[in-house]
């Protein structure tokens, strides 16, 4: 198994009543509720918890990127990784991802990347997303009709550049480019990892087999859920006759553990309450812009705006006996997720532990006993894969360690 | 009687709406589209030869991936016209499909003689942002469509009255949504504007502004920066009328479309 620390970075100062003075919290949240002095210890806070998965054995750090949200503090979470790439040392930077199609020209991409790869030694894993509809057509105006074509674009740029050994001329709908040679290249080969975060679209499980990458499934209303779609993933993994390997899938699961189930709710479901009824409070009519889902997408009935949980009336009860969130003592969290990680077939798990408004102390809390008392438990979970490397990084052997900081001396004082 | 018949152009086969005499008349289309029962086109086939293509996407007309951006969706619709056979007809274009009929009567100034727009898409007011119909649900659009918004709600039943929690109505729904908006939104999202003010001053044809005078989507600065963007172009503005004047005042949009006879 392989178990990333994931955060969102959500803002943890919404007000009280949030929900009902705002229509949403994604692209057209209030200006008056950010404060950037309030950011600058968000921020601090978030890398710290970044930082202290990667003492504590987990084997990933994630991030992603959102835009004009709440409840996703990184427009740029490359910016994020190359802060984690100097402070950890163990875990995989995993960056899930870059909505390849928001970059002009998406060869910045294959360049940070590469950058990211060579800065951590290799301990990098990316993401391609399409995007959610918020980022990528209502923020950041990309035409929805277009965003497919355009990503699929964007793909095969990134690639080219990464794997072919000689400048190459790339000419494109979208991006037109005389001299394709990026500098400094990628360090893994053929390139980094890649994890697609999708959320039903068919295509997208094609498009992972075609390039052996791994489907993340990145859902909030956790696992039970999920059986849906992810049986519809392994459905077509089947017909395109390719292994089955749990590597293939990853799946993210809000989860929080106590010392017993009470003390859980006693401890965490005010923070669960504020990601779901805040966090989650979006406009509707930004969920999908008209033509960002394929036609195919929208007639097998996947999710959309008018067929979501409402969580506004549910209780802790309702959130962990819903599969929401896993939460409780470290035996009720080690079954749960054992269970998830069956019925789902996922190797790869995104770990959802600071949640909404949490404390960072809290958040260490539950952290430190899902690495000492639940993990080690479910490590060995898929032996038979045991050896399939195809979807996690490979870090060098050697790797070059940050000096400790120097330390002013009087000596190093220029002569006056 | 309005008949409907495929024709087949480089982006696909396109459903072509016909019916009446008189002079021939081509009919473009808003973003929600246009059906057989259409009031006004029937009402325009009592006094014209008229034809309305379905865009791509639309009812009956293909999905096409080849159409990108606005000067496809131009030619295109010259592609139409040529394949119908029709030479300089009366164009009239509302909303979506005056801001294509425009683009055609700038791209060949010669070859587009008259033309009708009812408050066409096109122009952007920095002044007076027009609101973002791609956020808006179902249940919004009378309001700002409408002239009368209940009266509009009856009218606009047929599209939006279903119940949205049930995925024998939903589905099908939202397929049809986002065939003509994703389409649509090729030529209007985010920003209903593709650079025509920069080239309307090559417009030649005769034209007739017809607004609503009270058009919530293009308010009436709209009508006004259209009039002087066309040299000689008489603006009709229409009382009581939202930005669905065809539907609302038919007799008074007809009207001022015979201005072209």
């Amino acid at each position: 198994m392989k178990f990333t620390w994931f955060n969102l970075m959500p803002w943890p100062h919404l007000p009280d009543d949030f929900r009902e003075t705002n229509r949403s919290v994604w692209v057209d949240i209030d200006q008056a509720l950010f404060d950037p002095v309030k950011c600058h210890d968000v921020y601090n806070d978030y890398l710290d918890l970044l930082e202290y998965a990667d003492q504590l054995g987990f084997d990933g750090v994630g991030i992603n990127e959102h835009h004009q949200n709440g409840y996703g503090l990184m427009p740029s979470p490359n910016i994020m990784a190359a802060s984690l790439a100097r402070r950890t040392s163990k875990a995989a930077v995993v960056v899930l991802g870059n909505s390849i199609a928001l970059y002009n020209p998406p060869l910045r991409v294959a360049e940070e990347f590469a950058m990211l790869d060579i800065m951590t030694g290799g301990r990098f894993v990316g993401g391609f997303p399409v995007g959610t509809s918020m980022d990528t057509n209502f923020c950041y105006g990309t035409i929805p009709g277009l965003t497919r074509e355009k990503y699929a674009e964007a793909h095969e740029l990134i690639i080219r550049a990464w794997t072919e050994k000689t400048p190459f001329a790339f000419n494109g709908r979208y991006t037109k480019l005389r001299h394709v040679n990026i500098w400094p290249n990628v360090l893994q080969t053929p390139h980094p990892p890649i994890h697609i975060p999708g959320g039903g679209s068919v295509e997208t499980y094609d498009f992972c087999v075609d390039n052996t990458y791994s489907y993340s499934y990145l859902s909030f209303s956790g696992y039970l859920r999920a059986k849906a779609l992810m049986d519809g993933y392994w459905r077509r993994v089947a017909e395109r006759e390719v292994d089955n390997s749990p590597y293939r899938a990853g799946f993210a699961q809000t989860v929080f553990v106590a010392e017993t189930d009470e003390e859980a709710e006693r401890l965490y479901s005010e923070y669960a309450f504020y990601f779901y009824n805040r966090c989650l409070h979006v406009y509707p009519g930004f969920a999908d812009a008209p033509g960002y889902r394929t036609i195919k997408t929208i007639q097998t009935g996947a999710l959309n705006q008018y067929m979501r949980p409402t969580y506004t009336n549910m209780t802790w009860k309702d959130l962990v006996e819903g599969g929401h969130v896993i939460a409780g003592s470290p035996e009720t969290v080690r079954q749960r997720f054992e269970e998830l990680i069956k019925s789902l077939r996922v190797g790869n798990i995104f770990l959802l532990m600071h949640v909404g408004n949490m404390p960072k102390a809290l958040c260490q809390y539950s952290t430190k006993l899902f690495a000492e008392k639940v993990m080690p438990h479910l490590q060995d979970m898929w032996p038979e894969w045991k050896e399939d490397g195809r979807f996690w990084c490979k870090p060098l052997a050697q790797r070059a360690i940050p000096a400790p900081l120097p330390v002013a001396t009087p000596d190093m004082v220029p002569a006056q | 009687m309005i008949t409907s018949r495929k024709i087949s152009t480089r982006a696909g086969s396109i459903n072509v709406f016909e019916g009446g005499e008189g002079p021939d008349l081509l009919f473009l289309h808003a973003a929600g589209g246009v059906s057989a029962d259409n009031p006004f086109l029937k009402a325009l086939a009592q006094s014209y030869h008229v034809r309305a293509p379905q865009l791509p996407g639309y009812g009956e007309s293909d999905d096409s991936d080849n159409i990108h951006d606005m000067l496809e969706v131009t030619l295109h619709t010259f592609d139409v016209l040529e394949k119908l056979g029709m030479s300089r007809p009366l164009l009239v274009g509302h909303s979506l499909g005056g801001m294509i009929a425009a683009e055609m009567a700038a791209i060949a100034p010669n070859d587009v003689d008259r033309m009708a727009l009812i408050c066409p898409a096109g122009l952007w007011l920095d002044a007076h942002p027009v609101p973002d119909i791609f956020t808006l649900m179902p249940r919004e659009f009378p309001e700002y469509m409408f002239h009368d918004a209940e009266a509009g709600k009856a009218m606009m039943a047929g599209a939006q009255g279903g119940n949205m929690n049930d995925p024998a109505f939903l589905i099908p729904f939202l397929v049809n949504n986002s065939r003509q908006l994703g389409m649509a939104g090729k030529f209007l999202f985010p920003i209903p504007e593709r650079g025509l003010k920069d080239r309307m001053y090559r417009i030649k044809a005769r034209t007739v502004l017809v607004w609503g005078a009270s058009d919530r989507l293009f308010p009436a600065p709209y009508a006004h920066a259209w009039k002087e963007g066309i040299a000689g172009s008489a603006l009709v503005i229409i009382p009581e009328a939202g930005h669905m004047v065809p539907l609302e005042k038919t007799e008074a949009t007809l009207a001022a479309i015979g201005r072209l006879r």
